[in-house]
């Protein structure tokens, strides 16, 4: 028999009236079940004590919280010059129209369906993506010794890299460079690899600093990880030249290191997406093994659609179908199968070559667009007499300019002149227009002259 | 000798390629990884030629034509969605808008829990990533914890525990001998486990076995989980896919809400809105108050970010654009009916046909199970026999995806469970 209780949401619900509620109706159930006694231990939860009490509260992102402040400013020539998401000139978010091409097309034909993926996602999406990346012609994937699996984008394909190389590499090491995107050490170390540095951004140069670099993977372990952002690093902006990769690559392949490529910019750098690969056909080109994390979140502008793909280049072809077994046992128990949808996009829009040709010419402009900033900065500030040699703007390539400019400054253009960038100096180019190049001319200059 | 070579990768070979020492492959050791027991049946059933071919065996609902549906609702949704809306990055924990509708199913449409803000809830990658967030929240804030499976589970579940690093134990569940609950010693175990053990529970539509509790047993369930203080995480995949009524296949996660019990649910949307391929799904930790929800959340948003970022934005704009139209979340309610009534429908009619061919075993499983899978009871080298001989694909402990059943095939299944089991 059950006793009548008035059920909890109708009381005035405190917790100490849930919890007594709760007990009374234990106590009574109690008389149903065994007759050994139940006791309560102290650890019972009876008192209504979570096991996650003692959880506090995370720090904010660094990056993303830059947006969360800005949406708060109610200020009229606020500018937004965190994240790194493309801007129109009218500072607007922007899918490309072969984007709404591809996803039209898709929604008109009634035979797809919204089924599971295989666990390394779509095959022809795979295939497409590591021509992308290598090249149609690369001997690798004439030889069959790539392996491509779809990731969720550049932070998915990382993980399941990393998470691969924690297993089955004899070395948990991974180097990445100095400084690097700040989700990079915590995908790695999540992972369970250990996390060192080598130099690479020089700050009274706003270069590179080569000999450092040089150094610093001279002297790491033999079969160390090696980080290396195929373009347009972030936050810097500065990359090797071709020269520069040569002494690279010949250094990691004289102390056999293993290149782990993010390729988060390809065709946004310079604005030709063969270009923009050619550290990693480099790599590729002489024999040897590497990983690549390829991205479409800003190339394709299908940021939240979470589009990626990891490669692992394998010296013989029956290796590199291991390898693909094993990474499937990563990602069955992290996500089972990837996302359908944005990877379906770049199929219909890769496979078809008027949509890939559309492709290129949207990507080109958005990478002039940014290198157009790039000059007009350039220009404002060389116009205002700012102090010091600003040519690092124009020198620097991708989404994002490291300014050289320091957290005080930073805190001051954004208290007095409500600009929104990351403390490290760091501004997205894609959040600038012709429009609002002035504004932020001025507010460097004014940071600049009046506090150092 | 051939392992020194393979562990130290730094043989040198003879060829020479321009501008690099020659090395074996890093991965020469790598050893090929064992075929997904699940998927790799329909790999299988796709490769097999013969027209007879049946695929009962991923779980993934098919018509009475024994296709793929995509929902209507689902369909309306996504011409609403389609150039309407930019592609930006969600936020870490995933559309704000989703995880509310998802909430009020699983907690109720007028919770107080929700109006008070207690409940932590991110975005995760359907029921697999609700899972596995959790199981890594639970390594990092209790990592003395341990988690306890139920036997049997769908077989991912190791694997998520595993890869989180938590210590995992079983308890029992499945009784063979009954093809039903083994309710005395699943309670036995509950008391039996140390003080704060972390239990996981399938909210309803047990997968694989289809053997739910009852809801006399599942309060008794919920006792005794009080009483030891342990902690209960809910996988509801089958939400709407077991009865046909959300409502009622959220009972046992009232009971616990009821009792007090501070859970953790992951949901997904894979199976009830048919968006397997979408990713989308919510993972719900409910706490003390606001405060400790907001921290909670946060530290899920720190496990999230090094994992993906953010979660995909499609399949979430399908769900909000869904539940947050009334109409048009009564045609997927509608929709969602269809589908388990029809799969309840097959289950009468399998265990109708093998009564008819005079089986000498007892089929009252078969329709006493529910939701999307029946544990037949076939041995491995029962299922072997259906595979080789007729064509027809399950994984081998005899699970039967009833969704894979047709009008069209339930009779050629019949016939062929019975010469195999006769």
């Amino acid at each position: 028999m059950r006793p009548e209780f008035a059920s909890p949401s109708s009381s005035s619900s405190s917790s100490a009236d849930r919890r007594l509620n709760a007990l009374v109706r234990h106590l009574a159930t109690a008389s149903m079940v065994s007759q050994t006694a139940v006791a309560f231990s102290p650890t019972s939860g009876f008192h209504g004590d979570s096991v996650f009490s003692h959880v506090v509260r995370a720090p904010e992102d660094p990056i993303l919280g830059v947006t969360v402040a800005y949406n708060k400013d109610p200020s009229p020539v606020k500018l937004n010059l965190g994240v790194g998401a493309y801007r129109t000139e009218e500072g607007k978010p922007l899918v490309l129209i072969v984007v709404r091409k591809a996803e039209q097309m898709l929604l008109n034909d009634k035979s797809r369906v919204k089924e599971y993926l295989p666990i390394v996602g779509i095959a022809e999406f795979n295939k497409l993506s590591a021509k992308l990346i290598f090249g149609a012609d690369s001997p690798a994937i004439r030889e069959n010794r790539v392996t491509t699996v779809q990731c969720l984008s550049g932070t998915g394909s990382l993980r399941v890299g990393a998470e691969f190389l924690a297993r089955h590499y004899h070395q948990k090491t991974i180097y990445i460079p100095q400084p690097t995107w700040g989700n990079h050490p915590k995908v790695f170390t999540l992972a369970g690899l250990s996390v060192k540095t080598y130099r690479y951004y020089d700050p009274t140069t706003r270069g590179m600093n080569f000999q450092g670099l040089l150094e610093d993977l001279g002297s790491a372990p033999s079969g160390s990880i090696v980080l290396l952002h195929a373009c347009a690093h972030n936050p810097t902006g500065v990359d090797p030249t071709l020269q520069q990769w040569e002494q690279i690559r010949q250094l990691m392949r004289s102390k056999a290191l293993l290149p782990f490529f993010d390729s988060a910019y390809q065709g946004f750098a310079s604005g030709n997406l063969d270009e923009d690969a050619q550290s990693i056909r480099m790599f590729v080109a002489d024999g040897g093994e590497c990983f690549v994390a390829q991205s479409y979140a800003k190339n394709m502008g299908l940021y939240g659609e979470r589009v990626g793909a990891l490669s692992v280049v394998c010296r013989a072809a029956d290796v590199a179908s291991k390898v693909e077994s094993q990474l499937k046992l990563v990602i069955r128990p992290m996500f089972s199968n990837p996302p359908i949808h944005g990877a379906s996009i770049v199929v219909t829009i890769l496979k078809d070559s008027n949509m890939f040709n559309e492709w290129t010419i949207e990507l080109k402009a958005m990478a002039d667009r940014i290198i157009s900033m790039r000059k007009q900065l350039f220009d404002a500030l060389r116009a205002r007499g700012t102090p010091g040699d600003w040519s690092h703007i124009i020198k620097q390539i991708g989404m994002f300019t490291f300014t050289g400019l320091n957290s005080k400054q930073v805190e001051f253009m954004t208290r007095e002149y409500h600009i929104y960038m990351t403390s490290d100096g760091r501004i997205s180019m894609a959040g600038l227009s012709s429009k609002t190049v002035p504004h932020l001319a001025d507010a460097i200059h004014a940071a600049v002259t009046r506090m150092s | 000798m051939a392992i020194r070579r393979a562990m130290s990768g730094r043989i040198m070979d003879r060829t020479a390629v321009v501008g690099a020492r020659y090395m074996s492959s890093w991965w020469r050791s790598v050893q090929p990884a064992p075929k997904d027991p699940i998927l790799g049946v329909t790999e299988a059933f796709l490769a097999d030629q013969s027209p007879d071919k049946v695929n009962v065996g991923v779980g993934a609902y098919r018509d009475d034509n024994g296709k793929p549906v995509v929902l209507e609702c689902v369909r309306e949704a996504e011409r609403r969605i389609a150039g309407n809306l930019n592609m930006e990055y969600l936020p870490m924990g995933g559309s704000v808008k989703m995880v509310e509708e998802t909430l009020k199913l699983a907690y109720g449409e007028n919770s107080e829990l929700i109006k008070e803000k207690r409940i932590a809830a991110v975005q995760a990658l359907s029921g697999t990533g609700a899972c596995r967030l959790f199981a890594d929240f639970q390594k990092r804030f209790c990592p003395d914890s341990q988690i306890y499976i139920p036997v049997p589970t769908w077989a991912n579940h190791h694997n998520i525990w595993r890869d989180a690093q938590v210590p995992q134990k079983t308890y029992h569940y499945y009784h063979p001998e009954s093809k039903g609950l083994d309710f005395a010693a699943m309670i036995d175990d509950i008391k039996n486990a140390p003080n704060g053990s972390f239990f996981l529970l399938h909210a309803c539509a047990h997968n694989p076995t289809g053997v739910d509790p009852s809801e006399e047993q599942w309060r008794e369930i919920s006792h005794h989980i009080k009483a030891k203080g342990h902690f209960a995480f809910f996988d509801m995949a089958y939400q709407g896919f077991a009865s046909g009524d959300p409502e009622k296949d959220a009972k046992a996660i009232r009971i616990f809400l009821e009792d007090d019990h501070h859970i953790g649910i992951a949901q997904s949307y894979a199976k009830n809105m048919g968006l397997y391929g979408q990713r989308i799904g919510c993972l719900s930790v409910l706490c003390e108050d606001e405060k400790q929800a907001v921290a909670v959340k946060s530290q899920l948003q720190q496990l999230a970010r090094p994992m993906y970022s953010n979660p995909p934005v499609h399949g979430a704009l399908i769900v909000s654009t869904i539940l947050s139209d009334p109409d048009l979340k009564k045609q997927w309610l509608k929709e969602v009916k269809v589908m388990a009534d029809r799969i309840i429908g097959m289950r009468t009619a399998l265990r109708g046909n093998l009564e008819k061919l005079g089986s000498p075993l007892s089929w009252q499983h078969i329709t006493n199970q529910i939701g999307m899978f029946c544990y037949s009871g076939l041995t491995p080298e029962q299922v072997d026999r259906l595979t080789n001989e007729f064509h027809i694909y399950m994984t081998r402990n005899g699970r039967i995806s009833m969704a894979g059943v047709t009008t069209g095939n339930v009779e050629y299944l019949a016939n062929a469970i019975h010469e195999v089991t006769k």
